[in-house]
């Protein structure tokens, strides 16, 4: 099976801090595709274009709620429906390691591919005008010039909680398979038949469970711990008795 | 969905253009099965003109659709998958059929081969509507679009629209046919209803496949959005959202509802009784109208999925 690049982000360590978010608009408008249009950028209604959004939502009930923070991009589905509705073939997905990308020099900005993502993951340029999306920094993990630990999507270099990982879901073992078999990662909306590579790992509840015989002693058979009185104050310990 | 004006006069201008040249084709077709004299070739020639124009108008607006209308030839590359790029060949390949058509009529051609090029007119044209319907049915999640009722609707409204032009057309220049004209109308824009309000009644009563469940993989009742990441909106914001009451919604579908059906075959009983096509044009201007509205309220109905990503600003 060939080589399927995708993100795996655990939602039991993110902290909603944005910094996937901030970093990944940092590289991707310096780089050699162009920048990423913004709006208003200091003023009323700032609006732009971004690969990547993290989200919040609280579950549950109030007293009884977790906030979970849900950074969304694009997944990279292994059957992406942006990709057959594009008419010029610009919205493309690459058979050597699975990246879902868009040639914005082929795009002519008719929006049908975001209409035909579940996700929304998206977005116009509006002063370039043509679809942008999330591309796994593909100019930046393959870049012989940059350290081989640097080699991944900035958002997983920036992420300060390691939340994010970066690798080949198909190679069984990755670290990124090993996470999605071992701790119940899941993808999104699974109705639609997408089959997203990026998964999510679930929040976890940190709990320790405790059974009865475990709050005694195993080496106390007769219970007498607990019977014996404390020694007065005053009289000697066994510092007063024992010369060193 | 926010609709797209653009979308909305292109699916409607070319409806009516294709509905137009089905009226012209029928009308040499029952002639040269002797169920009525011959029209003169204008009629059949300038009808034509009068087809293109229509046609010409919605590809013009399509270009108002594009960010990049310059690169628009690249659009009819992906054909094979695409049904958006299927209907960038059949549109220009329809308008050809309809120039050689009327051009044929005009330059007084044999009628062979002015019923083969009418035979592929109608051929391309209805390949036409089922690539403008599919553009919207094929999307599986936009659940109100995903029915065969989608293609189904934008035929039978092309088709009503059409041949209400027709009619009126009929009674400009050939009289004789204003009777079958009219009644062909009548029968399409009733059928057009029918399957109109079978759609509005599916819609009704459609269930979300997507929930805030399964869009962000927690299993609980209760979830509530608290940031969507940013507050100036973005395009999630704006192409996927209509921004309108749910009042102003259902005043645009009794608006349709008046405008596209009772109304405008109110006004071809009346023209069509007096042959008169001023009566008839009105007809058709006021149900194109009523055809904007209801292309807006079949975009604004549909509701994307990736909403659900998008409830709460902060």
């Amino acid at each position: 099976m060939s080589k399927q690049l995708a993100l795996v982000i655990d939602l039991n360590v993110c902290v909603g801090c944005h910094a996937c978010v901030t970093s990944c608009k940092e590289w991707n408008t310096s780089g050699a595709a162009g920048y990423m249009s913004d709006d208003n950028p200091y003023a009323r209604d700032p609006t732009g274009t971004f690969f990547n959004r993290v989200q919040t939502f609280e579950v549950g009930e109030y007293p009884n709620t977790q906030t979970v923070h849900f950074p969304k991009s694009c997944l990279h589905c292994e059957d992406p429906p942006c990709v057959p509705v594009c008419p010029t073939g610009a919205s493309y997905k690459r058979a050597e390691d699975g990246i879902v990308l868009v040639d914005y020099d082929k795009c002519i900005g008719c929006k049908y591919c975001s209409w035909a993502c579940p996700y929304g993951a998206r977005e116009v340029d509006e002063h370039q005008k043509v679809m942008k999306k999330c591309t796994l920094c593909v100019d930046r993990i393959y870049d012989e010039s940059l350290p081989s630990a640097d080699r991944k999507p900035a958002c997983v270099m920036a992420c300060p909680t390691s939340a994010r990982l970066f690798g080949d879901v198909h190679d069984a073992e990755s670290a990124v398979s090993r996470a999605i078999r071992d701790s119940g990662g899941y993808a999104l909306m699974p109705e639609w038949g997408t089959h997203p590579a990026n998964h999510y790992l679930p929040r976890r509840k940190t709990e320790i469970t405790l059974h009865r015989d475990e709050l005694e002693r195993v080496d106390n058979p007769l219970k007498i711990d607990g019977k014996l009185p404390k020694p007065d104050l005053r009289a000697p310990s066994l510092d007063d008795s024992t010369s060193w | 969905m926010r609709p797209a004006f653009s979308v909305i006069f292109l699916t409607t201008l070319i409806g009516a253009g294709q509905g137009l040249f089905i009226a012209l084709y029928m009308a040499e077709l029952g002639a040269l099965l002797g169920l009525w004299t011959m029209p003169p070739g204008l009629y059949f020639a300038l009808g034509c003109v009068l087809s293109l124009a229509f046609l010409a108008a919605g590809l013009l607006a399509s270009f108002f659709h594009l960010g990049r209308p310059e690169r628009a030839w690249r659009s009819a590359a992906m054909w094979r998958t695409s049904w958006l790029s299927r209907e960038v060949i059949a549109l220009p390949a329809f308008m050809a059929a309809v120039a050689a058509f009327g051009l044929a009529h005009y330059l007084r051609g044999a009628a062979s081969l002015t019923l083969a090029l009418g035979a592929a007119g109608l051929t391309l044209a209805l390949l036409l509507f089922i690539c403008t319907g599919m553009i919207y049915a094929c999307i599986q999640f936009l659940q109100e679009w995903h029915t065969p009722l989608t293609v189904i609707n934008y035929t039978l409204f092309g088709c009503a629209s059409g041949f209400l032009l027709g009619t009126a057309w009929a009674a400009a220049q050939a009289p004789a046919l204003i009777g079958v004209s009219a009644l062909w109308t009548a029968g399409f824009t009733l059928c057009a209803l029918l399957t109109r309000l079978a759609s509005l009644a599916r819609n009704a009563r459609i269930r979300p496949k997507s929930t805030i469940q399964t869009a962000i993989g927690v299993k609980h009742p209760r979830i509530a959005q608290k940031s969507e990441g940013f507050m100036g909106g973005s395009f999630n914001t704006r192409e996927f959202f209509h921004a309108r009451s749910f009042a102003w919604l259902r005043g645009v579908k009794w608006t349709f509802l008046l405008l596209v059906f009772p109304l405008p075959l109110a006004l071809l009983a009346a023209g069509a009784a007096y042959a008169s096509w001023p009566l008839l044009a009105a007809a058709f201007a006021l149900q194109y109208l009523g055809l904007l509205a209801e292309r807006w309220y079949f975009f604004a109905q549909a509701r994307h999925p990736q909403n659900l990503y998008y409830q709460a600003i902060s």
